[in-house]
């Protein structure tokens, strides 16, 4: 799915009047809000997400992509939407350790390689690109152009394996005890 | 003995990391944890499926802000999802053990501004909250920073999250700062400079004279923008008038305690030669009176200069034109005169005090222009005091604005506070991105001094020109 904009904010991917859910569920409904559909609820025919020729589960974005509000219901829309991993030239730190934190893989390319793929996909809209978490490469198959991206060990570890930061912590409870207890706050 | 020289940053940094762990993050030790209403209820149900506790229930402080209503607070809350966060939070709180200063409460107010003025934020903490804003409480030389709800969940259950270390920046602003020219200009001027992504994967350190002889307020609204470049946060290291600041406000420390604290708190300096990965220096003479007149932070000008061409920022052209239309503006346009339809003062960025003195001292003696909506929202019920004890009420009230209650407001129009589709509004807070103040708002950021200007004009005009020599 491309979408060449630069400086997609949080608060388009979902606008906070939206965030007043107490549950984490039903946020792709709202993902991209206001882009995507018109005051009275009708989608906008112009709008990537509802062109029917595109699909897929990699969104590739321009760049700076989630920055802005810390809401995670940002990367939950994405996710709740059917997207497993974004591509773009550059992230947001929130958002990428948001994403990192639920199951979406942020994979930062080069700004030439982000063009290759923008091309690629206007040339045709079918146009497969191939992410590969073990290897960390990402590949546009019809040219067979690759590009490495960088992820560090624990967290693709973690992706790889379905753990979390929460599982990680809990197993480390006495020690995070005494070094709380010679903490002055 | 020489030691290597270190940060301000790389003092509180490293004093937290409970773990290194090798090509990975550093697990972190979290000092102040503040919840609100918003990004808190999912991390709660996650303890829950996991049956899981919270493990230091007293270092987490949960306070309603970011949708309350700013009139009629003593009424139930009319929106039911609004009204079932709120719900939410204090259940949780109350169940847990976390002190909760819901809507009603004489310490209510928005996380960031209650933080400081009640002595939770100290020097040499690390501070989070499920809000990018939590940068603000840098100003008193803490790490302070924004996480996701995931990360609530790990503070809640282990009072640690697992971060990289970010790298290093420092931002010197020496000089003296011109008329009319506030905290907020100097916040808006660097982001102009850098960019809305210009300092991502950095930590920024604020130097020089001119934050040296800012007041903690200042300094408050300085960092809390600090992420509208991308920072992960800012800070700036201690000093005299910190201290000042903390001494006595009901939970910093007392006596022997408060003796103890700032023997250490002094230390926290940056020592000379010490490393960053990125410096900038700048002039403060060099900066006026600042607005934007885009759709990211970044795109802020002097209120005396045209808009700049998309050549020119360094923007690609598509996205900056998109920006341009959305604000209805066009390349070298002066934004003097510019009609204004709304005026928000308040948000965790300008909704202290010393903003609210700004704001009256241009109104004093003029009337709110008739075709202006004003929402003037204080940041917590202790600030609403202050205005009105120190007559600001009254200055307001006779030029025809009346005062809200305290709450996020229409910073990000979460409540009723929402400016309509097209409307022009200069806005005191820290966003300016397409729909952040309700759908189809246009959005001018700027300070509370610019703010009153066009408030009591109804245009966008430069303050200077009503203030007295």
């Amino acid at each position: 799915m491309p979408m060449p904009i630069e400086n997609v904010d949080t608060d388009q991917i979902i606008p906070a009047r939206f965030l007043k859910a107490t549950e984490r569920k039903g946020f792709g409904d709202n993902l991209f809000r206001d882009w995507r559909y018109e005051n009275d609820n009708t989608p906008k025919k112009d709008f990537v997400l509802n062109n029917p020729i595109y699909s897929g589960k990699i969104l590739v974005a321009g760049k700076n992509f989630g920055s802005g509000s810390s809401r995670e219901h940002a990367a939950w829309a994405i996710y709740d939407y059917g997207f497993r991993c974004v591509v773009s030239s550059f992230f947001a730190d929130i958002f990428k350790n948001n994403s990192l934190n639920i199951g979406i893989l942020p994979v930062q390319v080069s700004a030439e390689f982000l063009d290759k793929i923008f091309t690629a996909i206007e040339a045709d809209p079918k146009a497969e690109v191939e992410v590969n978490l073990p290897e960390q490469t990402i590949t546009i198959i019809a040219t067979g152009e690759s590009e490495k991206f960088d992820i560090n060990s624990y967290k693709k570890h973690n992706l790889q394996n379905g753990y979390d930061d929460i599982d990680y912590l809990q197993a480390m409870k006495s020690e995070i005890q005494s070094f709380a207890a010679k903490s002055m706050y | 003995m020489s030691q290597i020289p270190t940060t301000v940053f790389d003092k509180v940094w490293d004093s937290h990391v409970v773990r290194k762990i090798e090509d990975g993050p550093d697990v972190f030790f979290i000092d102040r944890h503040f919840i609100h209403e918003v990004t808190s209820p999912v991390a709660f149900l996650g303890l829950e499926s996991r049956g899981l506790k919270v493990m230091f229930s007293e270092k987490t402080f949960a306070t309603a802000d970011h949708n309350t209503p700013t009139i009629n607070q003593h009424l139930p809350v009319q929106d039911p999802l609004s009204a079932n966060q709120l719900k939410a939070l204090e259940t949780n709180s109350s169940k847990y053990g976390i002190s909760h200063w819901g809507l009603g409460n004489p310490k209510n107010g928005i996380v960031h501004v209650v933080g400081p003025e009640n002595g939770i934020t100290l020097p040499g903490m690390t501070i989070v909250c499920g809000d990018s804003h939590t940068s603000t409480h840098g100003a008193f030389g803490a790490i302070a920073f924004g996480i996701g709800t995931s990360e609530v969940e790990m503070v809640l259950s282990s009072q640690c999250i697992m971060q990289p270390k970010p790298k290093k920046m420092r931002i010197n602003v020496n000089g003296k700062l011109g008329k009319g020219v506030t905290p907020k200009d100097v916040v808006l001027y660097i982001i102009a400079k850098l960019t809305a992504a210009g300092a991502t994967g950095y930590f920024v350190e604020y130097a020089g004279d001119v934050f040296e002889n800012m007041s903690m307020e200042g300094r408050m609204t300085v960092c809390n923008m600090s992420i509208e470049m991308g920072a992960r946060g800012g800070i700036i290291a201690p000093d005299e008038t910190t201290f000042a600041y903390i001494k006595g406000r009901e939970k910093a420390p007392k006596g022997e305690a408060w003796d103890k604290a700032l023997a250490y708190w002094k230390t926290l300096k940056t020592d000379a030669g010490a490393k960053f990965d990125q410096e900038h220096t700048f002039d403060a003479a060099d900066i006026e009176p600042m607005i934007t007149y885009g759709t990211n932070p970044g795109m802020g000008l002097g209120i005396t200069q045209h808009i700049p061409s998309a050549q020119a920022t360094g923007s690609g052209k598509a996205s900056f034109e998109k920006s341009l239309n959305y604000m209805g503006f066009h390349e070298d346009e002066s934004m003097l005169g510019k009609k204004v339809d709304y005026v928000f003062i308040g948000s965790c960025t300008n909704g202290r005090i010393e903003d609210f003195r700004a704001f009256a001292s241009i109104v004093k003696g003029r009337k709110k222009a008739d075709h202006v909506t004003a929402w003037i929202v204080p940041g917590s019920h202790i600030v609403e005091q202050q205005i009105r004890e120190e007559g600001i009420l009254d200055i307001l009230t006779d030029a025809g604005f009346q005062l809200r209650q305290p709450g996020c407001s229409a910073c990000l129009a979460m409540n009723d506070d929402k400016i309509p589709a097209g409307k022009y509004a200069v806005s005191t807070s820290n966003r300016n991105f397409e729909g952040r103040q309700g759908p189809g708002a246009r959005t001018l950021l700027a300070s509370p001094l610019v703010a009153a200007a066009a408030a009591v004009t109804g245009v966008v005009t430069d303050p200077r020109v009503l203030m007295a020599d």
